[in-house]
């Protein structure tokens, strides 16, 4: 049984010959040092095996050892404010043991096994139990209860319970009896297949808006709680930045940021900075509520086609305990290329560019994953899913960005020409779009108010108008344009520069709650009404011009503080009172 | 016990397949034996079974399905180091080929690397002086990034890295730790003997280790030269505690020979016929800059590529883009109107810069400063598209005063001199007071507490 053999190696795909005992999706230990792998093919002689580490001193002949298990993640206490590799390695404990630079095989228990948690039990001997009820809490970080869940797959009748006090992770807290009279000893953590979506009871519509503070995504394309989006955009053009923007100030209660190939620099400047920043709702670093795997691109690229599923999955069980999770996947595009790769391993036919046939169901199937749901333990959970597309040649009909596009109902399209400009977030207004604004629109006026709907029509009004006098613009210059439409192109000025324009460097303006965010657009709007009936007067815009109005609303952003909200009435008042003096 | 493995099966360009091969190991190097005497070495890059691939570095011209002896050396491709390694010059492969002798080696290490795991890396702060206004200020190099230079056949990416490292200020360096790694790839015989001349002018030539692969040497050999680069270049920085530029140039050639070994061996071509796996084959050399907990070294990248017909989205420089922290893009119409460096600073970007600028580090009315430059240069832009249509004189006298700023950005700004060497105050002031030509209302991205500072000082100034 256990003589299964090296027979080939190219790249990261190791074949064993004449092998009938593996599964497909079974995960394997490859060679002597025990590298990680995952069965992915098998005909009647060769068994096809992508290994997630560096292959290099591999020999055939040597030994590989199936698991009899899929690939599959240890869920349990003590994944938040920890940092994984694509397949839950812990970064931290690999550092500790090989150093600086990762070393191949280096085996590591997922989570801290010694570690001592403070649980109180949930249930009483003879209680009933269905899958995914909660039998156990415990304090995880100061901010976050985790719940421990029965096995989806279980259930039956608590036969035993221990005392409430501290467990290790393995150590046996209660004991069910399931319906065939098996007896299952239960441990604060589970195992769960990385590629199998969690089940819940019912998806729920997504009604309640994800609030990111960023300006141009609440207002103008907003996402709701167990929503998709992506974000596609050149290099350089701030996906990552607004990935770390959303990761920081959105207002879900865990957030899962997976670095899917991309730059290690940028991964440990998020260690430092979620380190630093206190999150203002909780007073609490921001990584008690977060979960970092980071899989850069020098990494093997195996384990980078996992961490999106591991992601995903650290992300469904968060949910399952009736958490708000938002994750952000940068890049969706390095997860693809590493599809790719393999697939050109195993010399499978291409499809479009390259990508195997199956990328479009892969995509599907991930994106699928997210949502809001009636999860099992009885509270209701979402998942966010946020996605970085990173565009071949900044080109977006190619195949990752449109597939995306098919999956995702919220499109933010980040521009290279505002990025230029640096304009950030470079989201182009014209061109991203949110399918969310009918699910939400109830939401907005019970909380905001009938007017912010409003605004927010009006403002992108304005910016479509500003659009299409633009191509007028760059033909004929901007002096031979009547005066009304001269003013259109004033506001919309202050709209780009004053609203969507936001800094994400500066203190104020790095979150903007949404009632600042009502206000900032009502200022504008009573700006260009009262300037309007100054221009239908024949009087000069270049005289309302002077006075200064525009400029100062470009500049409210940095100047109303967002604890200041009455100011907005002084600026109100000002504008009438100049614009009144014109009149006059 | 040690086997001759005699003949091949098979030759495909610079590949060799072999049958028979007992005890082999992935990416191992073996030397093969021609019966002229010479030998050769090569790499396992494929076994099924007993049939192995070899990737032959040299070249397979002259073998034949007989006059070979092939011998197994047991381990993969290694690089001999030592602290005498600095100064000295070897070809592609790390072989020393000035005549010295060989390096005795201190130690040997894989010139793959291994990752390094992102919870040791630091997070790089400190900026590089380079004396060069449109870098300093607007795509400010950080130590520990890779920041590579997007050029074109015939434009000055040369000149501007000779400068760069000669001018190079590293804080927490000086002459005793610091070191350049510099890598050629394919490139011609004078440009290497440019570099060469340009190191021992400025006085660094026994601080560089030269490694040269030029354009007539094998191709195969083109794909070890950046690992056997960086593999010094580690060891350098991260055992010996050295600051480390290296440079790279041209990482097209480089992604070209990796192309040629790819459809040799029969793979499937992604994008214009590259391998599927150049992203993460890139990656796997970009990422091998950066700095280290508990180690003060670092290692600094500057890759210089040609875009192939100068487009940005081809394959090569896009993939870089997605890689590296930012990169310093050259233009040929700037080049054109004789301004050097020719830095179009919109396409140009320094991912680090943000964190490595300001109070404490340089300035702190950097940020502001750089952050309005590049939003009025854009306006240029729009400013010149209008003027081509309807004729500056037609423009208002806002967009006239634009078309003046932009004159003089590109010629007083980014314009310098070869041997100019600027500081950060010089560059920042004089980025100030081109500014302050515009109407004040148009610096919007700039707080006005700073504003008064830097603007209206000028204006004192010129009224004295």
């Amino acid at each position: 049984m256990n003589n299964n053999v090296i027979f080939g190696i190219n790249g990261p795909v190791v074949t064993v010959k004449d092998a009938d005992c593996f599964e497909m999706m079974e995960m394997v230990h490859v060679g002597k040092q025990e590298l990680v792998g995952e069965v992915i093919g098998i005909t009647d002689s060769l068994t096809t095996i992508q290994v997630y580490e560096e292959t290099t001193g591999l020999k055939p002949g040597d030994p590989v050892t199936g698991t009899g298990a899929p690939m599959n993640v240890l869920l349990g206490p003590g994944i938040l404010d920890n940092i994984f590799d694509g397949i839950e390695r812990p970064l931290k404990a690999i550092e500790a043991q090989t150093g600086a630079f990762i070393a191949r095989g280096a085996a590591v228990s997922p989570l801290d096994p010694d570690r001592l948690w403070t649980v109180a039990l949930k249930v009483k001997p003879g209680d009933r139990l269905e899958g995914g009820q909660v039998y156990a809490t415990l304090p995880e970080t100061p901010i976050i209860e985790h719940r421990v869940m029965l096995h989806p797959e279980l259930s039956g009748v608590i036969t035993e319970v221990r005392p409430d006090g501290e467990y290790r992770l393995f150590d046996t807290v209660a004991v069910l009896e399931d319906d065939l009279g098996e007896r299952h000893e239960l441990t604060l953590c589970q195992k769960w297949p990385i590629r199998t979506a969690r089940p819940v009871k019912t998806r729920l519509t997504p009604s309640i808006p994800l609030i990111t503070g960023q300006r141009v995504m609440d207002t103008l394309f907003p996402i709701a709680k167990g929503g998709t989006a992506a974000i596609p955009g050149g290099f350089g053009t701030g996906k990552t930045m607004n990935q770390h923007q959303l990761a920081k100030w959105c207002d879900a209660d865990i957030i899962i940021y997976v670095g899917c190939g991309e730059r290690g620099n940028e991964m440990s400047q998020v260690l430092e900075e979620f380190s630093e920043l206190i999150d203002p709702k909780s007073n609490r670093p921001m990584t008690d509520r977060t979960v970092l795997i980071a899989n850069t691109s020098n990494m093997p690229v195996a384990a980078r086609e996992a961490s999106i599923y591991t992601g995903i999955t650290l992300a469904e069980y968060y949910r399952d305990m009736g958490y708000h999770v938002a994750m952000m996947a940068d890049s969706t595009s390095r997860w693809a290329e590493a599809l790719r790769e393999i697939s050109g391993r195993l010399e499978e036919m291409p499809a479009e560019e390259g990508f195997p046939a199956y990328l479009p169901s892969r995509l599907a199937e991930f994106y699928e994953r997210g949502g809001r749901a009636d999860v099992l333990c009885g509270s209701e959970g979402s998942v966010t899913l946020i996605g970085a597309v990173s565009p071949q040649g900044s080109d977006f009909s190619e195949p990752v960005t449109q597939n995306t596009k098919r999956f995702t109902r919220v499109f933010w399209a980040l521009d290279k020409a505002l990025a230029y400009a640096r304009h950030y977030p470079a989201i182009n207004w014209m061109n991203s779009y949110s399918e969310y604004f009918n699910d939400l629109d109830p939401w907005f006026r019970e909380n905001l108010g009938e007017d912010f709907v409003e605004y927010r029509n009006r403002i992108s009004a304005l910016l479509q108008e500003e659009g299409s006098l633009m191509e007028i613009v760059k033909l004929i210059g901007a002096d031979v344009l009547p005066d009304d439409q001269k003013l259109v192109i004033e506001t919309a000025r202050v709209i780009r520069v004053g609203f969507l324009q936001q800094n994400a460097f500066h203190a104020e303006d790095t979150y903007v709650p949404l009632e600042k965010q009502k206000l900032m657009m009502k200022a504008i709007l009573h700006l260009h009404a009262k300037a309007k009936e100054v221009v239908a007067r024949e009087i000069p815009i270049a005289r309302v011009i002077e006075l200064g109005l525009f400029d100062k609303l470009t500049k409210m952003k940095y100047d109303i503080p967002n604890n200041r909200l009455d100011m907005f009435d002084d600026y109100i008042r000002e504008i009438d009172e100049k614009l009144g003096a014109l009149l006059q | 016990m040690i086997i001759d493995y005699v003949g091949v099966k098979e030759i495909n360009g610079s590949l060799i397949v072999m049958d028979g091969v007992k005890g082999v190991s992935n990416e191992e190097i073996v030397d093969i034996k021609l019966d002229n005497g010479t030998t050769r070495q090569g790499r396992v890059v494929q076994i099924e079974g007993e049939r192995i691939v070899v990737q032959v570095f040299e070249g397979t011209r002259r073998i034949s399905l007989k006059n070979t002896r092939t011998r197994l050396t047991g381990h993969p491709m290694e690089m001999p180091l030592s602290p005498e390694i600095v100064g000295r010059v070897l070809d592609g492969a790390g072989r020393p080929i000035d005549g010295l002798g060989d390096i005795f080696p201190v130690k040997k290490a894989n010139i793959n690397g291994t990752p390094i795991n992102p919870v040791s890396r630091v997070y790089p702060k400190n900026y590089i002086n380079t004396g060069i206004s449109s870098i300093d200020t607007l795509i400010t190099l950080i130590r520990g990034q890779k920041l590579p230079i997007f050029s074109g056949s015939g434009m000055t990416h040369n000149d501007l890295a000779v400068q760069i490292v000669r001018q190079a200020k590293i804080s927490g360096a000086d002459s005793s730790n610091f070191g350049v790694v510099f890598a050629a790839m394919g490139v011609q015989k004078d440009v290497a003997e440019y570099f060469r001349k340009s190191f021992e002018e400025s006085g660094v030539l026994s601080r560089v280790v030269m490694l040269l692969n030029l354009s007539n040497d094998p191709i195969i050999e083109r794909t070890l030269t950046p690992r056997c680069a960086l593999t010094i270049a580690e060891y350098l920085a991260f055992e010996l505690d050295m600051h480390i530029l290296v440079i790279m140039t041209d990482m097209t050639s480089y992604a070209e020979a990796l192309r040629e070994f790819s459809s040799s061996k029969g793979e499937i071509p992604g994008r214009k016929g590259y391998p599927g796996y150049l992203y993460s084959d890139l990656a796997s050399l970009y990422e091998r800059a950066g700095m280290i907990k508990d180690h003060p070294g670092s290692v600094t990248q500057i890759p210089i590529l040609t875009m192939p017909n100068d487009d940005i989205t081809h394959p090569i420089p896009d993939l870089t883009g997605y890689i590296t922290e930012g990169q310093i893009v050259l233009d040929r119409s700037l080049q054109g109107q004789g301004i050097y460096p020719p830095v179009s600073v919109l396409p140009s970007l320094s991912r680090l810069m943000k964190d490595g600028i300001g109070e404490g580090y340089t300035r702190g009315d950097h940020q502001s400063l750089a952050n309005q430059l590049f939003a009025s240069y854009a306006k240029v832009i729009d400013a010149r598209a209008l003027a081509s249509v309807i004729g500056e004189e037609e423009l208002s006298p806002v967009d006239k005063k634009y078309i003046e700023f932009g004159r003089l950005f590109e010629t007083k700004f980014i314009n310098q001199g070869f041997d100019e060497n600027r500081t950060i105050e010089q560059s920042l002031d004089l980025g100030w007071e081109l500014l302050s030509t515009l109407p004040r209302s148009e610096l919007d991205r700039v707080d006005d507490a700073v504003l008064d500072v830097y603007i209206k000082d000028k204006e004192k100034n010129k009224n004295r």
